[in-house]
């Protein structure tokens, strides 16, 4: 390994001398990857979408720094902005706990990280093994800057451009159709009281027909039956847990 | 810049979302490690576009589609999540298991739709 090092020293651009970008680049990667691995092994759910935030724009920084500039205001756009906007709502209508959560992680996590850990190591030894001597020439014209991106998009990539917002279209259709409350299965009889939702831990249509305000005053309602902030795995049998939406 | 750097970078924060979608239990961070992974995608295509130089920069045009792909995912998958807990009153993947085949069972597809433990198991997901 040392002699390998030693001549990629002596034919590259220098390899045991990194230059300032690859210094950069190589801080940002650190700092990338921890809050990664913060990201899937805190036991905060609220902590892990914001770590997930320094993994997300780390990774806009790396694009600014392989001169990716349109890339990179898009990552920030769309990840950072929205993906973890969405990922945050998405914890909060599903009721995560606050504080720490015993059980974030499932009980495969052995196996887990056996797993992750032998495909790192070996996709690890591939691609140096394979790019060792391979550099990147940050050099002249910037390839990313939006005029390029523009450019190339809208006159080579036009087609699949259009293809992609049709198929953002179906997406958001099909979000909707899956999120909207399903009016034709309204019962007259279950929408009556908190306490006609039907045998617990059982699926009800009619559970997904309530008026809008309902939610609201079982909200206020619901810290004297149970303690905030719990899951609400513990106890299938508590009705206002799925009457909530 | 030598492309060993972002090549390992994404390899490890590859490794780093399948790791967390393999060990999380609750749906919506199996959602984050999965844009974990998209995101190594991403700096992986970057990488090599600005390395070959393509004068089509398919590498940075397929990274905008992968973007607006993700988007569409988590979408969808945060409303599938929604709906599961709406219906089920959890979140939880472990709990999930209808159409898991246990140890004893018989894996007839006729006799496990019709095995008298069926329905027992069903609500024991749904709890």
């Amino acid at each position: 390994m040392i002699t390998t090092t030693s001549v990629l020293a002596a034919t590259g651009p220098g390899f045991l001398s990194p230059s300032g970008v690859e210094i950069a680049f190589l801080l940002v990667g650190v700092v990338t990857l921890g809050a990664a691995v913060i990201t899937v092994t805190t036991k905060q759910l609220v902590h892990a979408a914001l770590w997930l935030v320094v993994a997300l724009g780390g990774l806009a920084v790396e694009y600014l720094l392989l001169t990716a500039e349109f890339i990179a205001w898009v990552q920030v756009l769309i990840y950072v902005g929205s993906v973890v906007v969405l990922l945050l709502f998405g914890l909060m209508l599903t009721r995560a706990p606050i504080g720490r959560s015993p059980d974030a992680d499932s009980g495969n996590r052995p196996v887990a990280l056996a797993v992750a850990v032998a495909a790192g190591a070996a996709l690890v030894w591939v691609v140096v093994d394979a790019f060792r001597h391979t550099w990147i020439d940050l050099e002249g014209p910037v390839q990313g800057s939006t005029e390029v991106t523009g450019r190339i998009l809208f006159q080579h990539w036009v087609l699949p451009f259009e293809a992609l917002s049709v198929l953002l279209l179906a997406a958001l259709v099909g979000a909707i159709v899956l999120s909207r409350k399903n009016a034709a299965a309204a019962e007259p009889g279950t929408t009556g009281g908190p306490g006609s939702a039907g045998e617990p831990g059982r699926p009800n249509p009619g559970r997904r027909t309530r008026t809008p305000g309902r939610p609201a005053k079982e909200t206020r309602s619901r810290p004297a039956q149970e303690a905030p902030g719990r899951p609400p795995t513990a106890d299938p049998s508590e009705p206002p847990q799925k009457e909530q939406r | 810049m030598h492309l060993a750097y972002p090549a390992v970078l994404a390899a490890l924060l590859f490794c780093v979302g399948l790791y967390g979608v393999l060990a999380r239990r609750n749906a919506i961070l199996v959602l984050m490690s999965v844009e974990l992974m998209l995101n190594a995608v991403n700096l992986n295509l970057v990488a090599f576009d600005v390395w070959l130089r393509d004068t089509l920069h398919s590498g940075q045009a397929l990274t905008l589609f992968t973007i607006a792909i993700a988007a569409a995912e988590i979408g969808i998958g945060l409303a599938i999540v929604l709906m599961v807990y709406r219906n089920r009153g959890t979140s939880d993947i472990d709990k999930l298991r209808d159409t898991a085949e246990t140890a004893g069972e018989d894996h007839d597809p006729d006799d496990a739709t019709e095995a008298p433990d069926g329905p027992a198991q069903k609500a024991e997901a749904a709890a």
